[in-house]
C-alpha cells in the first residue's frame, strides 16, 4: 500500500514529491494515467486542473498509496522516513465530500485520525482543541455533523486533516459542492491556514480561479489517459490579499490557464 | 439546525391521533356494512358483539396475548442475536456470503406453516417451539440488513480509515458497526412485526391441550368452536400486539439514531 518511497539522493533537495512516469490502468482495463510526470518542492501549494474523469482523483490516490501505480514510480522525500513506515505518514487527505462519520460529534471526527493511530492522550486532546480554533469551529466541537452547514462541515474536514500535522495536504475539489460565496471564503481561510502551518499541498480543483488564487504552480492535465500538458507558475507573492482577484494580472493568468485547460480537454 | 420545539406529547398525538381517527372510521364502515348486507354472525359480528365477547373474556384474552407477547419478543431477540452473528460473517468474506446466502434465502421462501409442525416434533409442544417458530420468519431481514450495513460503506471514509494505519478491528468497531446501525434498526422493525406472526403460526401448532396458551391457539379453538366474535377479537388482540411491539421496536430505533442519523428527524 505504499505509494511512496523515499527519494534516491540524485534527486532534488527540496522537491517534496516526485512523479515520474507514472502510467495506471484500473483492473477494468481503463488507462487513468499515462507517463504522468509532476514535481512538487517542500511547501509549495500545487494546484492541478483538468478535463472531468482524466485521473485526478486517482493521482491523489496513488500519492497517499492507497492505489498502486502500473509502471513508474511515486517518491517523497524531503523529510525523515517519509512513508517507509506507513505509521510515520504524515500525509491527510480532504475529500470533495465532508466524510464526516455522522455518528460522531465534530471534536470526535477530528480526533479520529489520532485515536486510529494510537495517539489519543490529554496532549491530542489540546490538538483537537487547537485545529477547531484554527478552523473557528470551536463554538461546535459537540455538535453533530448534520447540525452544520455545508461550509462548516468542510471546515471540520479541514480540522481533521491537520489534526496530524500532515507535511503533505491532499485536497480532492473540496470545496466543488459549495456554493461560491461560501467557496471565495473557504479559499481565503486555506489560503491563510496555509501561511500559518506551512503543509505542502496538492490541491485538485475544476475552478480555474480557485487554482490562480491559491497556487504557486497550476498544473494542467490532458483529458484521459492523463498527462501533464502545462505548467503555470504563479507569480503573485504570499500572503495574498482576496483584492488580487480583481486585478487585471489575475484575470490574465486565469484566462492563460483556461486556455491549457480548453485545449487539454479537446 | 432545525430543533424541534414541540412538546412530546404533541408530537406524539400527531403520530397517534391519524391511526386513531382511521379505526374509528373503519369500526363504522364495519358496523354498517354487517347491518346494510345482513351478515350472518358467524361469518362476521359486527363491531359490538366482538366487543362484548373481547369483554367477556378478558382473561383468557390477555393472558394469552401476554404469552404470545413473550414468545414473540424471545423470538424477536433470538433472530437479533442470530442475524447478526450471520452478518457478521457475511460481511467478513464474499465467500461465505456467496456460501451462505441461498441457506439464508430459506428462511425467507420456507412456508412456515408446513415447518412448525416438524418443530414441535423436534422441540416439544411447548413456548420453545413457539419462539423458534417466531425467530424462523424474524431471521431473515437481520440478516440482510446487517449485511448491507456492515458492507455498505462510503469509499473515502474507507480511505480515511486506510490513511491513518487503521487496524481491521478498529474499522470493524468505528467504521463498520456504527455505520450498520440504520440499517438493522429498519430491519429490527420489519422483524419484530413478523415475530407475532410467528409466534401465532407456531402456536397453532403448538400448545394443544395445555393449560395455558397463547392468541394462535386461542384463535384455532374459537374457530373450531364456532365462535366468530372470540376469533374476530383475538385476532385483533394479536394485530394490537404487533403494532406494540414494532412501537417499541421503532421507538428505541428512534433514540439510538435521534443525534446522528438524518431520517430520524
Ligand atoms: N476504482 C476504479 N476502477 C476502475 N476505473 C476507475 C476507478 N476509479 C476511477 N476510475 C476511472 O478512471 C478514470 C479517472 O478517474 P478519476 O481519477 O476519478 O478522474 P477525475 O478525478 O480526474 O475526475 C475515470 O474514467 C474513472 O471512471
Ligand atoms: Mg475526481
Amino acid at each position: 500500500m505504499t505509494g511512496l518511497t523515499v527519494a534516491d539522493s540524485s534527486k532534488m533537495e527540496d522537491s517534496y514529491l516526485v512523479a515520474d512516469g507514472v502510467s495506471l490502468e484500473f483492473a477494468s482495463g481503463v488507462r487513468a494515467l499515462e507517463g504522468f510526470n509532476l514535481t512538487i518542492r517542500t511547501g509549495d501549494f500545487l494546484s492541478i486542473v483538468g478535463p472531468s474523469g482524466c485521473g485526478k482523483s486517482t493521482f491523489l490516490r496513488l500519492v497517499a498509496g492507497l492505489l498502486k501505480p502500473t509502471s513508474g514510480t511515486v517518491t517523497g522525500g524531503g523529510v525523515d522516513g517519509f512513508a517507509a513506515r506507513k505509521r510515520e505518514r504524515r500525509i491527510a487527505f480532504v475529500f470533495q465530500q465532508p466524510t464526516l462519520l455522522p455518528w460522531r460529534t465534530v471534536e470526535r471526527n477530528v480526533c479520529l485520525p489520532l485515536e486510529l493511530r494510537g495517539g489519543w492522550n490529554r496532549q491530542t486532546r489540546g490538538k483537537v482543541a487547537e485545529v477547531l480554533e484554527l478552523v473557528g469551529l470551536s463554538e461546535f466541537a459537540r455538535a453533530y455533523p448534520h447540525e452544520l452547514s455545508g461550509g462548516m462541515q468542510m471546515r471540520a474536514s479541514l480540522a481533521r486533516a491537520l489534526v496530524t500535522d500532515p507535511d503533505l495536504l491532499l485536497l480532492d475539489e473540496p470545496f466543488a459542492a459549495l456554493d461560491d460565496i461560501t467557496r471565495q471564503r473557504l479559499n481565503s481561510e486555506l489560503l491563510s491556514l496555509w501561511e500559518r502551518v506551512r503543509f505542502t499541498a496538492l490541491f485538485v480543483t475544476h475552478n480555474v480561479g480557485e487554482a490562480v488564487y491559491l497556487s504557486h504552480r497550476v498544473a494542467v492535465m490532458s483529458a484521459r489517459p492523463g498527462r501533464l500538458v502545462a505548467d503555470h507558475a504563479i507569480p503573485f507573492t504570499f500572503p495574498r490579499q482576496a483584492e488580487i482577484r480583481s486585478t487585471p494580472d489575475f484575470a490574465a493568468l486565469v484566462g492563460r490557464v483556461a486556455t491549457s485547460l480548453g485545449e487539454a480537454s479537446q | 439546525m432545525r430543533k424541534n420545539t414541540l412538546p412530546l406529547s404533541t408530537r406524539v398525538l400527531r403520530f397517534v391521533l391519524p391511526p386513531m381517527i382511521f379505526f374509528l372510521l373503519f369500526l363504522g364502515g364495519w358496523d354498517l356494512a354487517v347491518k346494510w348486507f345482513e351478515i350472518p354472525a358467524y361469518l362476521l359480528p359486527g363491531p359490538k358483539p366482538v366487543f362484548q365477547s373481547a369483554v367477556a373474556n378478558g382473561r383468557v384474552l390477555a393472558l394469552a396475548s401476554l404469552l404470545t407477547a413473550a414468545a414473540a419478543a424471545a423470538g424477536f431477540l433470538v433472530s437479533v442475536v442470530i442475524g447478526l452473528i450471520v452478518a457478521f460473517l457475511f460481511s467478513q468474506s464474499a465467500w461465505i456470503q456467496r456460501a451462505g446466502y441461498p441457506y439464508a434465502m430459506f428462511f425467507q421462501t420456507v412456508p412456515v406453516v408446513a415447518i412448525a409442525p416438524l418443530i414441535v416434533i423436534w422441540f416439544g409442544s411447548d413456548f420453545r417451539s413457539i419462539v423458534i417458530t417466531s425467530a424462523i420468519v424474524g431471521l431473515f431481514p437481520i440478516i440482510t440488513t446487517g449485511t448491507a450495513g456492515l458492507t455498505n460503506l462510503d469509499r473515502n471514509m474507507v480511505e480515511l480509515f486506510d490513511l491513518n494505519n487503521a487496524s481491521r478491528w478498529q474499522k470493524l468497531w468505528k467504521l463498520r458497526f456504527p455505520n450498520s446501525i440504520p440499517y438493522l434498526v429498519a430491519g429490527a422493525k420489519t422483524s419484530s412485526g413478523l415475530s407475532v406472526v410467528g409466534a401465532i403460526i407456531g402456536e397453532f401448532f403448538a400448545g394443544f391441550g395445555q393449560q395455558r396458551y397463547g392468541l394462535g391457539y386461542l384463535i384455532f379453538q374459537a374457530n373450531a368452536a364456532l365462535k366468530t366474535d372470540l376469533m374476530v377479537a383475538a385476532t385483533i388482540a394479536s394485530t394490537l400486539l404487533g403494532l406494540l411491539i414494532f412501537g417499541v421496536v421503532g421507538l428505541a430505533g428512534h433514540l439510538a439514531l435521534r443525534r446522528w442519523h438524518h431520517s430520524a428527524h
